[in-house]
């Protein structure tokens, strides 16, 4: 394996990317509604569950439908979710809004599954003028990876310009670092979380959209497999960082598929066992994660460059 | 202008402020000092709205504001300096400066009054677009007193402004209180420097613990009172 061709190290790389491209935005949206009210929302895979089934149902209209319906209804249920489970406990603690993603989560899996019960097999078809891959030097791309990077590039710059050069997004960073003091400086709560909430639903339909066009396995709990790896990647990006919950998502997805590809056959099965170790590894080493690293060695230039700069002769 | 009447608070069991009553008259530098655990702070975070009283009223002219969300609170006028300065570290001095208003409508005027607040607090120009946790902590208070102004209040609350500022900044920051309260803003200030804030308010509360007031008047008029320089201000 050692030995492998350096096409063969390019097509690792160009898979990792396009899927660890895919767990930085799921991630980017977990750490936004965390920053915003404390909030880890485990029923966010249930967003992808129904952004999944949107697309089965809608899939016989075309694609273009498919893809509008999925976002506005990911984008709708996020708010719903949040006017209906969340808003009425939004001032409790931490730990009853977490329970209350976790009762949400399972009684929607539950209820799909009452609604849609196993036996008949739902599947999105890929289209294969999307999937069927084409070699460049020895490389296989398909127009579905080469999207997932441009889509994924879209949004995280979408992302930045929105958190940096609006109103909105200013009010978001704040609010994810202050929240409280965010509403004494006029910040309207509401207005602030259902933002966060509609950003979430969009980032994930997008995410369902790039991933179902992959997979195409309807099932009610087809979200938990990549809320699973997105919280571990907000984790080790460093709780309450939007650009170390990206990174660590990213980074995260990236292991894991680097990981399934080169792990020997008989030992794939376990791929999630060894990224998790290395997760574990990590945050022995690094407890506040990738972006606390970050942090910690640019404090470090910054206080050697401060000797320095008194060292240097007045001007 | 603002009226408290009878105003209770409490965290769980525990009464941090028992049947408050005061008032600032319009144009009025009134301050609010006490020992720790007096409840001051709790006082400002009520009127405020980030507090809930469990019992009483506060009224802004004439209207009670108890119940209502701390931005309908600064869209009618009120806004809080708080403790610590509370500055928003990851965003720029500028953005720190801007998101004080965003409770304005009227962005023409709203751009003269950043020209203005900036013109009165040279070092926010000097640091615009640099992060708000760089600044010193006088630099930080007068971005925080930069960032409630732009929201143009007809009240300001100030908890503690000078705590932990080095004795030069604590002048400059009494500067600039003197200085708004000439140009007619209302203040209530809560502050650690009794002595100071009872020579520059017009009349000053002093709390005692459960925020219960023990003496009320002008810096005269409190003078005269036995031994209180002794018990609130240690100057005895």
């Amino acid at each position: 394996m050692l030995l492998a061709s350096t096409s063969t190290y390019f097509q690792y790389f160009a898979d990792s990317v396009a899927y660890g491209s895919l767990f930085a935005l799921m991630a980017l949206s977990l750490s936004l509604l965390f920053g915003v009210m404390g909030l880890m929302n485990f029923a966010y895979g249930e967003l992808i569950m129904v952004g999944a089934y949107t697309m089965f149902y809608t899939e016989r209209y075309g694609w273009l439908v498919m893809i509008l319906a999925t976002f506005a209804a990911v984008i709708v249920f996020a708010l719903v979710m949040e006017l209906v489970a969340f808003r009425p406990v939004r001032r409790a603690s931490p730990s009853t809004l977490l329970i209350t993603s976790f009762a949400l989560s399972i009684g929607l899996q539950k209820l799909f599954y009452m609604i849609f019960p196993p036996g008949s097999p739902r599947t999105v078809k890929p289209y294969p003028w999307l999937t069927n891959q084409f070699e460049i030097k020895g490389v296989l791309f398909s127009r579905l990876e080469i999207a997932t990077w441009i889509v994924t590039i879209l949004l995280l710059v979408g992302m930045v310009l929105l958190l940096k050069r609006t109103a909105l997004g200013v009010q978001l960073r704040a609010s994810t670092e202050d929240f409280r003091m965010a509403q004494l400086v006029g910040v309207k709560a509401n207005w602030v979380i259902s933002s966060a909430f509609a950003i979430t639903g969009f980032l994930a339909a997008a995410v369902t959209i790039l991933y179902m066009l992959n997979h195409g396995d309807v099932r009610p709990n087809v979200g938990q497999g990549p809320l699973l790896i997105a919280f571990v990647g907000v984790v080790i990006g460093g709780l309450g960082s939007l650009g170390g919950a990206a990174l660590g998502g990213f980074t995260l997805g990236v292991v894991i598929n680097l990981l399934s590809a080169t792990l020997p056959r008989s030992i794939q099965g376990h791929t999630l066992m060894f990224a998790f170790l290395l997760v574990i590894l990590m945050l022995v080493f690094q407890p506040n994660g990738l972006m606390g690293t970050i942090d910690k060695l640019r404090r470090k230039r910054i206080t050697e460059e401060i000797p320095r700069a008194a060292e240097e002769p007045a001007t | 202008m603002l009226e408290l009447k009878d105003v209770s608070v409490s965290y769980g069991r525990i009464a941090a402020v028992q049947g408050l009553s005061l008032e600032v008259k319009q144009g009025e530098f009134v301050g609010l000092v006490g020992h720790n655990g007096a409840g001051k702070s709790t006082t400002l975070m009520t009127i405020a709205g980030a507090l809930t009283p469990v019992g009483g009223d506060i009224l802004l002219e004439g209207q009670s504001i108890v119940g209502l969300a701390p931005d309908e609170i600064l869209r009618r006028g009120i806004a809080l300096v708080p403790e610590g300065r509370r500055i928003f570290g990851r965003l720029t001095v500028g953005e720190n400066v801007k998101i004080g208003a965003t409770v304005r409508k009227d962005r023409k005027a709203l751009e003269e009054d950043i020209r203005s607040v900036v013109e009165r607090f040279p070092v926010l120009q000097r640091y615009w677009n640099s992060s708000g946790a760089k600044l010193s902590g006088g630099e930080q208070q007068q971005l925080a007193i930069a960032r409630a102004l732009v929201s143009r209040p007809k009240l300001l609350l100030l908890d503690e402004p000078t705590l932990g500022l080095a004795p030069l900044m604590v002048d400059r920051v009494f500067d600039i209180l003197e200085q708004l309260h000439q140009g007619g803003t209302t203040i209530l200030l809560v502050e650690q420097n009794a002595a100071r804030t009872i020579e520059m308010a017009d009349r000053t509360y002093v709390l005692r613990t459960g925020g219960r007031i023990q003496f009320h008047g002008t810096a005269a008029e409190l003078a005269e009172i036995g031994d209180f320089e002794t018990a609130y201000i240690g100057m005895g």
